[in-house]
Formats: structure tokens, sequence, C-alpha cells
């Protein structure tokens, strides 16, 4: 029997004359978490001054040379262990030639014919189904400084302090297609390196950035069309943006017989279009050539089986593992898995409280207020700890789940113990039948007309009769008694 | 193999290094001379040779992650021909 | 004239120590030699206030135990000296004062040696004559007009003129050895990986190496034990042990192998020089050594695949040289046009030649016919080596194919100028040590040099042959002041 997902894949450019696919590759240039940089002890902090991070390697000073940082070996191992990939145990460091202000040596050290790792692959849950989106290699290069045009009306300024931080790149085979998938496959990417502590994903800091090529053919053909790249996308959604335009783009040009120049482009975040690079008259012709300062990289095998062994449980694992272990769907596995910390917190919460209720409170009301304050999970104001016992409080009954969420407002102001706040406010949950019932009496009484109203039919008043309830007993009441005791007492007729 | 100006021009634009009419004229009767020398190279057949990749017979010496450099803004900014305190000063760029 | 200039290296140092003479003394009589010595145009720096300052406050009770105490020492101008301008003979470098020192040049200094100045060479070590410099040419001491030979022009003259005691080159196809030969002077490239990089202005990264110019064999011994070491700041420096070659040094090479290789007889080769090496081995058999024919079959592809390597990786080494972080810079309305104008500007013709070819052969489309082609021809010639050293110690050539020529004789064209480095590119191709040692004269009295080529890490042998050559040879310097 056939089993039928709930949606099927339907992004398509709608041509006025034919129905098109759109063909995405992407190259995903992520920068390694270490110390210092690839080839010189300079450190790779985010936002220092200009040129502070900057040494005499960095800057191609006459007679400097490379020396390889072993951390970033071993970081870009682990990637490509956590990409399902194969590790080559023999690589080269090549140099590519080009010139650029931002660009000290006139060349960058990238991997061209052998790099560090070769053919893996990353699964992606759609709606439509799980896809496997193959990976084509992973390389380690330099990364370029930054060359600011907009401090000055006549000249460029350049700072080198990302000068020679450690790049992985990701070469994605052209397996996606639609910018949703390449959404969800940057987040994949992102969610798997944060996982294994190579790369902070960071997009606004610049730590992952994207080229993204992008073809189009129509429905049916085979062969590919020619394609365009857009460079250094520094966003999803701007990647998302990118590629509908310049599919759109393709698919008049063909559809009114023109050509498609194989180019590079560039976003134009302004007017959220793509265009042709002006400097970009003749190819780069980049010379490629194994780096002379350099010798070939030669792994051991056993450094891979212990780094293979040090690897953390990844996302794919973590997910299955959850579905199992804490009898959650699919869905809610995801969003718990989509970041370690959010897991970690999850499952730090559930050792000692319910699972379902963790789950709520975690995505639903901590999101919201981590959303709000912009904050991410490991700068929660709420600590895993305090939320269990939160939680805790809730299933024994000592609060309401109306209190609970007026506990959990104070327990953001600084982490407060919330057995503390309950005790302190006075806010245990009064469950005290013949106290409740003394409300309910006083509350009846004093709304005599109402409760003919109710009794001639007006049901919709007994909200009314507990809102009462709760307002004399400072939403302190136990609903579920409150609500029993009120019934009662409304049918008997006090 | 001979080299012709336009080819001279090309590889100039490449190296980013400004030769007018005559030096193109010049550099391509020379680097044609030098390429009929350098072709002798085709006469030996090295189809199952390995290329040579490294004549320093030794492995890679590896690094450890510390930062042990930078800080030296004043150095590395002191040579520079447009003078400026925090950056490296270049002709605009077109895009 | 004073005696004191005259000295070998090994003399100044005993004598400094055993205080016959302050460090003062002697660098005041070098430096006011130097002064008169101008027209040779050796120098492109002179550091001699700096040096006769740093001389007077020398004091040799606590650096009894340095290897060259107080001795002034002028270096090629490819050495990065902190402080000091360093051009590599370029305009585009002509400004250029780094702020650090090369890892060789400190291993000098650490010895108690004091900067004398930085000697002119060809630009970027392009070049075989010191006819490319942007200083201009230097004089070969040896006769008026004459090339001291390149790249290491100026301290070749330098040292046989006697304006520095002995001074260090680099030696990428033969800048030190040919030098040496034109001048009547001893001069070692150490194997490839033998001294650390770090702080030379890089040519051809993996033919690149510095090494020792001096009067004797004595001398070579004891500076190529300075400067050598490993260096973790350059990952091809090799971690092997530096041996005492000063002190294991000798001339007792009986029983040891020496192969001539018959492809380097080549044709046309002047009658002098076949003759000069056949002497060189009749001394070398007095001296109770073997000699056998050996072959290098691939000898005559190693010129072209030189001509191939070392301009490809210079033309990428050179990128660095853009105007925008130091070094000369020209006018432009936009990057682009400054980049092409400051490297037009910058750079000399025979630089320029360099960095297109190199360009050329890496370029899509030419890498695996030239660049490609050119490393496998490397490994052939690697493997004619390996191969010989099976069956001898060291193996011994002609140091050039021919004497010291006048200046602008082979200017106009390249290649001939290309053919001066025949016996000594295979070496730097392979990665071996080789030095050249005086070994006669030619008909125009002009002096030639011989060639011994060692096992890699072995220039302990061909130090030994060497000092029994030396011995057996007894060359004479000529050296008649003309310049002054």
């Amino acid at each position: 029997m056939e089993i039928v997902s709930e949606k099927t894949f339907d992004y398509f450019i709608k041509g006025e004359k034919n129905k098109w696919e759109v063909i995405i590759g992407l190259e995903v240039h992520a920068q390694v978490l270490s110390k210092s940089k690839l080839f010189s002890s300079s450190s790779t902090k985010f936002g220092a001054e200009p040129n502070t991070q900057v040494s005499l390697v960095d800057s191609a000073f006459p007679g400097m040379l490379p020396v390889i940082n072993q951390f970033c070996i071993e970081q870009s191992v682990k990637t490509g262990l956590g990409l399902k990939a194969k590790i080559n145990l023999y690589s080269v460091f090549d140099r590519k030639n080009y010139f650029y202000a931002d660009l000290p040596q006139g060349y960058q050290i990238s991997q061209y014919k052998y790099p560090i790792v070769g053919e893996g692959e990353v699964t992606l849950d759609m709606p439509y189904g799980t896809k496997k989106i193959g990976i084509e290699r992973l390389h380690l290069e330099q990364d370029a400084g930054k060359s600011i045009h907009d401090l000055d009306p006549e000249n460029s300024l350049i700072d080198l302090n990302r000068s020679g931080v450690a790049l992985m790149e990701i070469v994605s085979k052209p397996d996606l297609r639609s910018p949703n998938e390449v959404n969800v496959y940057v987040k994949k990417l992102r969610s798997i390196m944060r996982y294994l502590g190579t790369c902070d994903g960071n997009m606004q800091e610049g730590s992952l950035r994207a080229d993204v090529n992008v073809s189009v053919r129509k429905v049916g053909e085979k062969q590919f069309g020619t394609r365009c790249e857009i460079k250094n996308v520094n966003s999803i959604k701007f990647m998302q943006m990118a590629i509908e335009h310049e599919a759109k783009r393709q698919v008049e040009l063909l559809e009114n017989n023109k050509r498609i120049d194989q180019e590079t482009r560039l976003f134009d975040t302004k007017n959220n279009t793509t265009r042709s690079m002006r400097s970009k008259e003749d190819a780069h012709d980049y010379r490629y050539f194994p780096d002379p300062d350099l010798l070939p990289l030669r792994l051991e095998q056993s450094l891979i089986n212990k780094l293979k062994k040090q690897l953390p449980e990844l996302p794919d694992e973590k997910k299955e593992r959850f579905i199992k272990e804490y009898n959650l769907s699919a869905y809610e596995a995801n969003i718990l898995v989509s970041e370690k910390e959010i897991s970690d917190y999850y499952e730090e919460v559930v050792k000692k409280s319910d699972k379902k209720l963790a789950l709520n409170w975690l995505t639903g009301d901590l999101f919201a207020v981590l959303n709000k304050k912009n904050l991410s999970i490991s700068q929660s104001p709420i600590s895993a700890n305090n939320l269990s016992l939160l939680i805790n409080m809730i299933v024994s009954g000592k609060i309401s789940g109306r209190i609970a969420k007026e506990v959990f407002e104070l327990m953001q102001e600084n982490n407060e113990n919330p057995e503390k706040i309950v005790e302190t406010k006075g806010l245990l949950q009064q469950s005290d039948p013949k106290k409740l019932e003394k409300i309910i009496i006083n509350v009846i009484s004093n709304n005599k007309d109402k409760v003919e109203q109710y009794k001639s039919g007006k049901e919709k008043l007994f909200g009314f009769f507990v809102g009462q309830v709760m307002k004399l007993s400072e939403g302190k009441a136990n609903p579920q008694l409150v609500n029993e005791i009120l019934k009662n007492k409304l049918k008997s007729n006090v | 193999m001979s080299i012709d100006q336009k080819t001279v021009k090309y590889i100039s634009k490449l190296a980013r290094i400004s030769i007018n009419e005559k030096k193109a004229k010049n550099l391509a009767k020379d680097l044609t001379n030098i390429f009929k020398f350098i072709e002798k190279l085709n006469k030996l057949d090295t189809k199952n040779i390995e290329p040579l990749t490294s004549i320093a017979e030794t492995k890679l010496h590896l690094r450890e992650d510390n930062i042990k450099d930078g800080n030296i803004r004043d150095q590395i900014l002191k040579n520079s021909p447009e003078k400026n305190k925090e950056y490296f000063v270049v002709p605009k760029v077109i895009e | 004239m004073s005696e004191i200039i005259k000295l070998t290296l090994n003399e100044l140092v005993a004598g400094i120590k055993k205080k016959k003479f302050s460090s003062h003394e002697v660098t005041k009589d070098f430096v006011n030699r130097c002064i008169k010595s101008k027209k040779l145009n050796s120098f492109i720096t002179d550091n001699f206030d700096n040096a006769l300052k740093i001389s007077k406050k020398f004091e040799i009770k606590s650096n009894q135990n340095k290897q060259l105490p107080g001795i002034p020492f002028a270096v090629k101008d490819l050495f990065c000296t902190k402080g000091i301008k360093t051009t590599a003979g370029s305009k585009i470098l002509n400004n250029f004062i780094p702020t650090y020192e090369s890892t060789v040049t400190q291993n000098i200094w650490n010895e108690g040696a004091i900067l004398l100045g930085k000697l002119n060479c060809d630009e970027f070590a392009m070049g075989s004559s010191n006819e490319t410099s942007f200083f201009g040419n230097v004089e070969n001491p040896v006769g008026k007009k004459l090339v001291p030979g390149g790249s290491s022009g100026g301290s070749a003259s330098a040292l046989a003129a006697n304006l520095t005691p002995a001074t260090i080159g680099t030696d990428t196809g033969g800048s030190i050895r040919q030098p040496a030969s034109f001048t009547g002077t001893v001069g070692l490239k150490p194997t490839y990986g033998r001294c650390s990089r770090w702080g030379i202005v890089a040519f051809a990264s993996s033919l690149d190496q510095a090494g020792p110019m001096t009067k004797t064999v004595e001398d070579c011994a004891l500076l190529l034990q300075a400067i050598s070491g490993y260096d973790p700041n350059d990952s091809t420096s090799i971690d092997i042990r530096v041996d005492n070659f000063s002190s294991n040094l000798t001339e007792k090479v009986k029983g040891l192998t020496i192969g001539i290789p018959k492809e380097y007889r080549v044709e046309n080769m002047p009658v002098e020089i076949d003759k000069l090496w056949k002497k060189g081995m009749d001394f070398l058999k007095d001296a109770g050594v073997i000699i056998k024919d050996i072959s290098l079959p691939h000898t005559k592809y190693a010129l072209p695949a030189y001509y191939i390597v070392a301009p490809a990786e210079a033309s990428s080494n050179l990128a660095r040289y853009d105007g925008v972080k130091y070094g000369h810079r020209s006018e432009g309305k936009n990057l682009i046009e400054m980049y092409e104008n400051t490297r037009s500007e910058g750079f000399g013709d025979e630089v320029k030649r360099r960095i297109l070819i190199g360009t050329y052969v890496l370029s899509s489309g030419y890498y695996d016919a030239y660049y490609l082609k050119a490393q496998k021809v490397r490994q052939l010639i690697k493997q004619d080596f390996d191969n010989s050293f099976n069956s001898v110690d060291a193996i011994l050539t002609p140091s050039t194919p021919n004497s010291s020529f006048k200046m602008g004789e082979k200017k106009g064209d390249p290649v001939s100028m290309y053919l001066n480095d025949i016996f000594t590119v295979p070496v730097n191709l392979a990665g071996l040590p080789a030095i050249s040692v005086p070994s006669g004269y030619d008909k125009k009295k002009l002096p030639l040099g011989l060639q011994l080529i060692g096992k890699p890490f072995d220039e302990q042998t061909i130090l030994n042959l060497s000092l029994a050559l030396q011995k057996r040879i007894n060359f004479k310097r000529n050296v008649n002041n003309w310049w002054k």
C-alpha cells in the first residue's frame, strides 16, 4: 500500500509558457570556532578594534610564512563526521590567486584538488517527507579581511582582523529545489555545527555565509541549465529572496528565447534584486597550485577514530531518541533538537518533572520570553532547575496553573526559586474545600440576581462566578475544586 | 608556442601590471623566446611520474590553538603608504 | 691597507677573543674601506654609524662563548632587518623598513655579530649578474665593468673586495654559488629546509635557501653552523640536528667516492673549464678520493623546468606587492588602476618578465602542460641524484659554464642569461646542499669555481671535500683595489 504524505513538493516557477523547476546548490562558508586563525596565532574574536587582531603573517609582510592550526584541522574533521562524510587522510593546501584589497597576500590559501573532507549528506525534514541533500566536499580555507566603502567618499578602508580566520567551505550537490529547502538546509547545517562546537553559526556576525548557485529547467527536462552564482548572502531570508528573484529572472529570459550568461551576481538588499558584478569582466583565473610554503596534510586514521568517539549526540540521533524516550511527536522533537542548548535545557527540566508540561512551558512560555527579550536559551532568565520546580508545584497542586503563570513572570527578574516566591507572596493554592465553600457561598449570596439568571438558562454566567471566586481568593483558589463546589452549590440552591 | 601581444595583455591584466603597446610588443618577443626554451620539456615523457609535492621530507608542523600574536596595530600600519591610525586606505573599488 | 680586512672570519674571531684587536678596531677598518669603495656599488644601505657605536660598546669578556663576537657583518638586502631599510633590490620596496628581523640574521646577531649594511642584489633575487637591481649594477672587484654574478652580486663583490669579512646570500637557482665562482670566493647553498626562510623576501618558496658566502671553507663551516637550525615559524624548515660543522671539519676524505656526471660536459663547454674540472678530480684523487663516472640523465631538462617552477611561485609570492600595505604606491583612479600602475612602476623588466611567465604557466589550460609537467621533471631530477648517491658520496662539477662577463653583454637576451645557471639549478630542484670553491683562473684571468653537491643534510662531507680541494688548489685572489 502506498503511503501518501500530507503534502507534496510544489515549488515551481510558472512562466508564461512553461512550468519551471529551480535547481539550487549552496557553498556555505562557516567560520571555524577556534581561538586563533588558521595559519597565524592572532585572535579570531568578533568585534575587536580594526587591525588589532592582525599579525605580520595576516598582513602578508615580506618573508612571512603560514603555520597551520592543529585545532582547525580537528574542527573540520569533526564537521565532516557530522555530515556523515568521507575524511580524506591526504589533503593539500593550494593557493587561489586573485587581487583584492582585503586579500593581503594576493592569494587565498584554500584547498582545490584534494580537500580534507569528501562526499557526505544532510537529512532535511520537509512537510512532504525526509529529503537527503548530498554534500560534495568540505575544505579549509582562509577568510579575507573587510573592506569598508562608506566611511570615506573617495577611499575604501581595509580592516584585516578577519583576514586569515579559518573557514570551512561546505559545498552541496545541486539537490536543493526551493527557497524553503535552502532555509531548512542552512538551519540544519548550522545546528549540526553548533552541536559539534565547530562553528557558532552566527549569521549577523558573519560566521556563516553562503554563495548560492541557481539555475532553472523545464519540468521533465534532465539537463541542468546555465547557472548563476549569487555571492556572499549573509542571511537566510536574503537567500530565499535572492533565489526567488533569480529564478524568475532566468525563466523570463529563457521564455523570451534569450540566453543566460554564466556569471556572478550580487544580491542587492535595498531593492531585493540580483545584479551582475561589474568588476567581473573576465572570469577569474585563479591559477590554483599547491602552496609551496606548506606540505601536504597527512592525517592518521587513529585521529579520525578518536574524534569520532568524542562526537556528541547529533540532531538526527537526538531527535529519534527524544521521540522514543519522551513520547514526543516528530514535530515536537524537531523543535527541541534544533539547538543543542534547547534539548539540553529540556532534558535538565524533565530529569525531575513532567515531560508534557516541560515541553509546553519551554516551547510556549519560555520561548515567548526569550523572543521578546531577544535572548538565547543559554541566556535564559530562568534556570532549568527552577522551571522544573515550578512544574512540580503545579503537578502537586501547590499552585494553580494560573498562579504558576504569575510566578513565572516573577521568576524572570532574577531567576528566583519559585518555591520561595510562592512562600513569600503567599501564593499557595487554596485547596481547602471548607474555605472555598465559604468564598463561594459569599459570591452566590452577593449575586443573587445573576444566580437567578444562571438557573433560568444563562449557563455562560458560570464563568462570572468563577471569576468572582478567583478575585476574592486573589487567584489562589484551586480551579477544579471551585468548579466542583460551585456547581454543587448552584444546583442545590443555598 | 608563440606568445602574441593579445596574450601578453591578458596575462598582464591577470598579474595587475599595466603595459603599453611598445612594452607588449617586446614582451611578446621575449616571452616567445623563453617559451621556446621551456618547451624542451615536451620531449620528455612524464606520463607515469608523480609530481614532486614537497622537497622537504617531513610532516607538516601543527601549531597549537593559542593566541600569541596580533595587537601590534602600530607596527602593521607603520609602512602604510596612506597614513591612517586604524585602517589601510585604498582608492575606491567599483563593485 | 689595513691587515685586519684581509683576515679570514676565523682569524678575526680568534683575534677578538684573544684581545689582539677589538671589535671597534675591526669595524672601523671595514667601515673605512667600505666608504672608499662606493664605486663597487655593493651596498644599498649602510649601517656604518650604528655599527661603529655598537662595536665601541662591545665587550669580549661576556661574549667569549659566541661564534661571531663583535664581527661587523653585511648581509644581502633580501633579509628583513629590523629598523633597517630592506629593499630586495627593488623600487617597490624602496622605502620599506621592517619591524621584524629574519630568523637567519637574528641567529647571526645572537652570535655577537654587528650589522654593517645591506648588500645589493638582483631585484627580488631574479638575475645572474646583478644588473637588474633598481639601485644600479654592482662591480666585480676582479675587474672593471665585470659582473659579479647574481643574484647575490653585492654580497660576492663586497666579500671579494674585503668590505665584509663574510656574508650571507640566498640561492634559488645558483644565486650564491654562481657569484662565488665569478668572484673567486666560497659560497654554499645548504639543503632545503636546513635554514629558516622566515623573514627572507620570498622569490620561489620551494627553491630559496639562505647560505654562507666566505673567503675560506673554514669560514663557511663556521657561518653555516651559526645560521642553521629548525624554525617552527617556517613550515618547510626541517627539525634536524645542527652538527658542529666547524669542529668536525677535516681534510681527511680518503675513501670517499665522488661522482662525475657526464651530462655536465655540455656542448661548447670552454676547454679551460673542462681542464679545471679534471684538475679538481686529480686533487681529490691525491687526497685519497675515488672518482667514478655517473649519469644524471635528466640534467638537460633542469633549466627549462626551473624556468617554469621558479617564475610560477614568484608570480604568486610577488602578488603581495600591491601598494596597499607597504612599499611604493602609484596613483590610480580606482583600486585596479592603482595596482596596475604601482606594479608597473615598482617592478623592473626582468621581474615583470618572470611574473608574466609564472602567471601564464599557472593559468587555465596551461597548468598541466607546464607547471605540473615541470614538477614531474623535478621528481625525475631528484631521482637521478638519489640513484647516484647510492654509489657516490658527493658529486663534482664546474660551478658555471663560463667566467664573469662584461656588463651589458647578456642583457638583451634573457635566455643566454639563464644559461649561466645550467650547473647550479638542478641542485635547487632536488633540494640538495652544494658548495662552490674557487679553483682557478681562465684565459682572461677571471676566477672559476668547482661545485661539490652532497647528499641531503650532508653539508659536512662537501665541506670536508672542499677543504681538501682548497688546501691543494691554493687559490689566490688578486684584489688590486682599482675602485678606490
